[in-house]
């Protein structure tokens, strides 16, 4: 964002906050980055321990890892159609879109809470072997972000409904973005490290 | 940064990168699901096919374009790639290096 000759002193101010927000924002996700990666690391380490229980070729079922993928990769670009709608400054449009990605991941959620129940339910919750309980600690964390992320867009969506497009809250909406679009990179390191392997 | 760009630039961004994400996601499932190769190979290429989708993922929806998002970004963006390679191979390397004296 460049100040022009209409921005006042104050403003100019306002926005170099919000740039460094934006940066500020994109270190916060790197961090994160590493968390998985470590948690990665974990799972990968201990994928041998199942302690005689079962295994991932046992449990996972790949039509519903891919029922997740495929809510999660539509979250992403009906997002982007959100951000579009920013971009052009089309409040009803930005609505809409946010309801769909709210609803696709409030899908992908209901399918995790699923898997998970019914894995416990037969006895293989994160307390059986050390393979699980590294496979609920990635995932889950997995999950509990995206939880955290549909808290964020239904706030995102009452800001904008109430504020409008001012510049805090475009802001906001830009970094929510950045979030949600994290979420699904570390869905493509789950599904290729966790789940495609594990059903082979 | 991203709102900068026009919204039919963003949109055309956004259906370019999913059509390209949709293709890179089918074809590992669909080698998964219905073993089309020796598993050896089929994790090889889930894990290039998982690098090539991450970085169409950075580029068209997280605009991580290396000609247009701020440098400070990229650099951020390169620190944690070198962060995550030293640590996951290096925990990998410890740990499988271990198991395997562990089991003579």
């Amino acid at each position: 964002m460049t100040a022009d000759a209409t921005t006042s002193p104050h403003e100019g101010a306002a926005n170099a906050t919000l740039e460094e927000r934006d940066f500020g924002f994109w270190i916060y996700l790197m961090s994160d980055a590493i968390i998985f990666a470590l948690l990665f690391a974990t799972y990968l380490t201990l994928l041998r321990g199942t302690d005689g229980g079962p295994t991932g070729h046992d449990l996972f079922d790949i039509d519903r890892t891919f029922a997740e993928t495929m809510l999660l990769l539509a979250s992403s670009v009906t997002f982007g159609m959100a951000s579009v709608g920013v971009a052009a400054r089309n409040k009803s449009a930005v609505l809409l879109w946010l309801a769909i990605t709210f609803a696709l991941g409030v899908g992908f959620v209901f399918l995790e809470i699923g898997e998970f129940s019914g894995m416990i339910a037969q006895g293989a919750g994160p307390d059986r072997s050390g393979f699980l309980s590294s496979f609920f600690a990635l995932v889950g964390t997995h999950g509990l972000h995206v939880s955290g992320g549909l808290v964020w867009i239904a706030v995102m969506a009452a800001q904008i409904s109430i504020k409008g497009f001012s510049a805090p809250v475009v802001s906001r909406m830009f970094r929510l973005g950045l979030f949600w679009h994290f979420l699904d990179i570390v869905w493509i390191g789950i599904f290729s490290v966790v789940y495609l392997p594990g059903v082979m | 940064m991203a709102l900068e760009k026009s919204p039919g630039d963003l949109r055309k961004s956004y259906l370019t990168g999913v059509i390209l994400a949709f293709i890179l996601t089918a074809i590992p499932f669909a080698i998964a699901a219905f073993g089309l190769m020796p598993r050896s190979s089929a994790l090889v290429v889930i894990a290039i096919l998982a690098v090539i989708q991450v970085f169409v993922h950075l580029y068209f929806f997280l605009h991580m374009d290396p000609r247009t998002a701020p440098k400070e970004n990229i650099l951020a963006l390169g620190f944690a790639a070198v962060l995550i390679f030293i640590m996951i191979g290096g925990s990998l390397w410890i740990m499988f290096d271990l198991y395997n004296r562990m089991m003579i």
